[in-house]
């Protein structure tokens, strides 16, 4: 099962052409993982800067922004639209899945590279195009598209009444290119997963981050196809006048809901299980401990992914549909919570009995499960009917799914990159700067958003311009709160300077990092730091003899134990 | 400064108290993880000489640990469920007799509101017209015909804990009864273009004779 080699290493990347085009036309695994994770940074600090110009508007309305100037309703809308699309679609996904799922794979289960190296590129090819799309969607006449990144038609559809006709053809086909980008990179993660191990690496034994990989790849292609079918619709609706989603020719606007809450709900699964895999990864091997209950970590991971495409509807309580398909969703949408909290208790029973070391990638983690619990705690509120008509479309909402996707994005891409990166450079970072730079963009994100909960319970209602319109929401209160939050925001920002500090120090330094400077088990820590291509001479290839997470084994001296070290070898 | 809104229809209270029976259930659960999630982390930080614990989660006498909260979990969410449920049957999913009616259409970007006159019946000659302002008489249950004329609203009294999306070429009818007089917000929450942040009107509760002196100064006095 495991012992058939693939040869994907055919050597015609050394062939290829040198400088730019010869990155993007790589076919190693390792290159495109950082074009990847690169593209990805380069567009969460373009998402981060659209917060930074909405949030200030919101706090000190009308006043210009610095740097920016006075913000439009327009360019408001354009820029809470995209730095939603991009968040999720350019910054989350790329990172956590494609980025680390394209370093990590072929490492952990030791293999040269991916089963289809080409479709891998061509991946990130078309994705490349895609960003390209999205950010030329932003200054195209008539400005980018403001219609939320949930795209509602009719607003959506006709260029009447959203009044950005170019805006809003090039964000759909962008998002369109983007999912295509995604079916091609998860097709080579699932298949490298099952036919490329490494001999004697059984299924129990892959690392949980690449099980979560691929779980999540298999949940976004089996999500995504009602989607890319309605945004072809909605381009049609858009550009040839049909009426897919239009009253008055017979469509319905609320299929269009369905088609993508249907993807937008499992969506949030598909980047939070490759987040979890990361700190399970992380937390164990800082936490000195077997991984507590593997199997049903995955049993577990396996039960969400079914779950969450029977929860959609809980988007669309007040839509408009059936108010008794209300009840059902209601019912599925609070059982989720059994798995997702059945993942907590894994974790913490990881750490129990364990010996923590709190690196920075193993701060990264623990507060991913601080934070997370918070963001799980109040989808509580809005997955129940009753509540969620008073807390719809509020800044409850905002500040619940930012507790789910900032831990998930941002403190999961951190954690990973913190604890990957002396692998993927051959340097190690600077624990102190690390260090600063994660107190601080943790304590500030905290105060971004709990004052946002506050305002949302008070009934604040999201994506307005200038609350300066409506007496209720234009008190001290509401007003001090937004302040704090902005504040909070720019000071986050700001900390992310001293990441980049610690990323141009580390770069510059000539201190090599060790092999495997965490005492991990895993394979990627075998090979070299950075590994070359082909990632270990070929007659290297390593042999797995045992489980990923066997730290602190009575039988020996040493309290860990890589899956490479051959029993006989040990006394 | 005040951290509350008032309470000013009749299901707003029950809104609320589910807000708040989630806040206990699900807050005291997230209290218990976050300190035993604290503790963990204190208990069991690396000490020089102490050895981790060899566990793979297999043995049914640990493994207890993690189905026992579950049970609890379940029955909490259980509870959530019908508290929600019951919120939701009432607010939603019934229609009370209606003492009137009014139709309240959402376009870009504003609202028109077609109140009854003095027959209270809505589509006859003495129907009141306004823009963005909403007049009602207090504690008299009302059902509303929520319309759009071109993109998705959503017709939103916070006060009243209300909430409904209007979708165009449809007709979405819903019910309230204000408990209290005064002048309060209606803010669109469905984003609807470009003048989506100005989209707010005015709901007027109204005592009885004062309502009906309005209705009365606000008749069309031309008959079609």
């Amino acid at each position: 099962m495991a012992t058939t080699t693939v040869d994907a290493h055919d050597g015609h990347a050394h062939a290829g052409p040198k400088g730019i085009l010869g990155i993007l036309w790589s076919t190693d695994h390792k290159v495109i993982a950082q074009l990847y994770l690169w593209t990805g940074m380069f567009m969460a600090l373009i998402g981060g800067l659209m917060a930074y110009v909405f949030r200030m508007q919101l706090a000190f309305p009308g006043k210009p922004v610095p740097g920016f100037g006075v913000v439009s309703p327009v360019e408001y809308n354009a820029l809470v639209t995209n730095h939603g699309t991009i968040m999720i679609f350019w910054v989350a996904m790329p990172v956590l899945i494609a980025a680390f799922g394209n370093f990590l794979i072929p490492l952990m289960i030791g293999a040269d590279d991916m089963v289809f190296p080409r479709i891998n590129r061509l991946s990130y090819q078309v994705f490349l195009l895609s960003a390209l799309i999205i950010l030329a969607s932003l200054v195209v006449e008539g400005g980018g598209f403001g219609g939320a990144w949930t795209a509602y038609p009719p607003l959506s559809a006709n260029p009447q009444y959203n009044l950005t006709p170019l805006g809003a053809t090039l964000w759909i086909i962008a998002v369109a290119l983007e999912f295509v980008a995604f079916l091609l990179g998860g097709i080579n993660f699932i298949v490298t997963l099952m036919n490329a191990r490494a001999p004697g690496m059984k299924a129990y034994d892959i690392p949980m981050v690449c099980w979560m990989i691929v779980l999540a790849s298999i949940l976004f292609m089996l999500s995504v196809g009602p989607l890319i079918a309605g945004a072809v619709m909605l381009l049609f609706d858009q550009t040839l006048g049909t009426g897919f989603f239009n009253p008055a020719t017979g469509g319905d606007p609320i299929l269009w809901q369905h088609l993508f809450w249907f993807f937008g709900h499992p969506e949030v699964y598909v980047v939070l299980l490759p987040a979890v895999g990361v700190t399970v990864d992380i937390v164990a091997t800082f936490s000195r401990r077997k991984l507590f209950g593997y199997r049903l970590l995955l049993y577990t991971a396996i039960a969400i992914g079914v779950l969450s495409f029977f929860v959609w509807a809980h988007h669309q309580f007040i839509a408009g549909i059936d108010p008794r398909m209300a009840n059902i969703f209601t019912i599925t949408t609070l059982l989720i919570s059994i798995p997702v909290i059945e993942m907590f208790f894994v974790v913490f029973a990881t750490m129990y009995g364990g010996s923590i070391r709190f690196t920075v990638p193993m701060l990264w983690a623990l507060s991913f499960l601080a934070e997370f619990m918070i963001g799980g705690m109040t989808g509580i509120y809005l997955g129940s009917s009753g509540a969620d008509i008073y807390l719809h479309d509020t800044y409850f909402v905002l500040a619940h799914f930012h507790y789910t996707f900032f831990p998930i994005a941002i403190i999961g891409g951190f954690a990973a990159f913190t604890y990957w990166f002396p692998k993927m450079y051959g340097k190690m970072l600077d624990e102190r700067l690390g260090k600063i730079h994660f107190w601080g963009t943790i304590v500030s994100f905290n105060f971004i958003f709990i004052p946002l909960f506050i305002n949302g319970g008070l009934g604040d209602h999201r994506r307005i311009f200038n609350h300066q319109n409506f007496p209720e929401l234009n008190t001290p209160v509401f007003n001090t709160l937004r302040e704090v939050a902005t504040i909070a925001l720019v000071v986050m920002l700001l900390f992310q300077l001293v990441f980049f500090w610690n990323l141009i120090k580390s770069f510059r330094s000539s201190a090599p990092a060790p092999k495997n400077p965490w005492e991990s088990n895993t394979l990627e820590w075998t090979a070299d730091s950075p590994p070359p291509h082909g990632n270990w001479p070929p007659d290297q290839m390593p042999v797995v003899y045992r489980g990923p997470y066997e730290y602190g084994h009575p039988d020996r001296e040493s309290d860990f134990w890589p899956q490479n070290v051959p029993p006989a070898r040990e006394a | 400064m005040h951290f509350s809104i008032p309470e000013a229809s009749s299901y707003a209270g029950s809104i609320d108290g589910l807000i708040l029976l989630i806040s206990v259930l699900a807050g005291a659960c997230l209290l218990v993880a976050e300190v035993f999630f604290f503790w963990l982390i204190w208990r069991f930080r690396a000490r020089d000489g102490v050895r981790t614990q060899y566990l793979d989660g297999t043995e049914p006498h640990i493994k207890k640990w993690i189905s026992r909260p579950h049970t609890l979990i379940l029955i909490l969410d259980v509870v959530v469920i019908v508290a929600a449920i019951r919120v939701w049957v009432n607010v939603k999913q019934t229609l009370p007799p209606s003492d009137a009616t009014v139709r309240v259409i959402g376009q870009q970007w504003g609202w028109v509101f077609q109140h009854p006159g003095a027959d209270r019946q809505l589509d006859s000659a003495d129907d009141v017209y306004t823009t963005d302002d909403l007049y009602v008489e207090n504690l008299k249950t009302y059902h509303f015909q929520l319309q759009s004329r071109d993109v998705l609203h959503s017709f939103s009294v916070p006060v009243f804990r209300i909430k409904q999306d209007a979708v165009p070429g449809r007709t979405i009818t819903g019910w309230f009864t204000p408990i209290k007089a005064g002048t309060f917000d209606i803010q669109c929450a469905e984003i609807c273009g470009i003048g989506h942040g100005v989209m707010g009107g005015r709901i007027h509760v109204q005592d009885a004779a004062e309502h009906a002196a309005w209705i009365a100064g606000n008749t069309p006095t031309v008959t079609q």
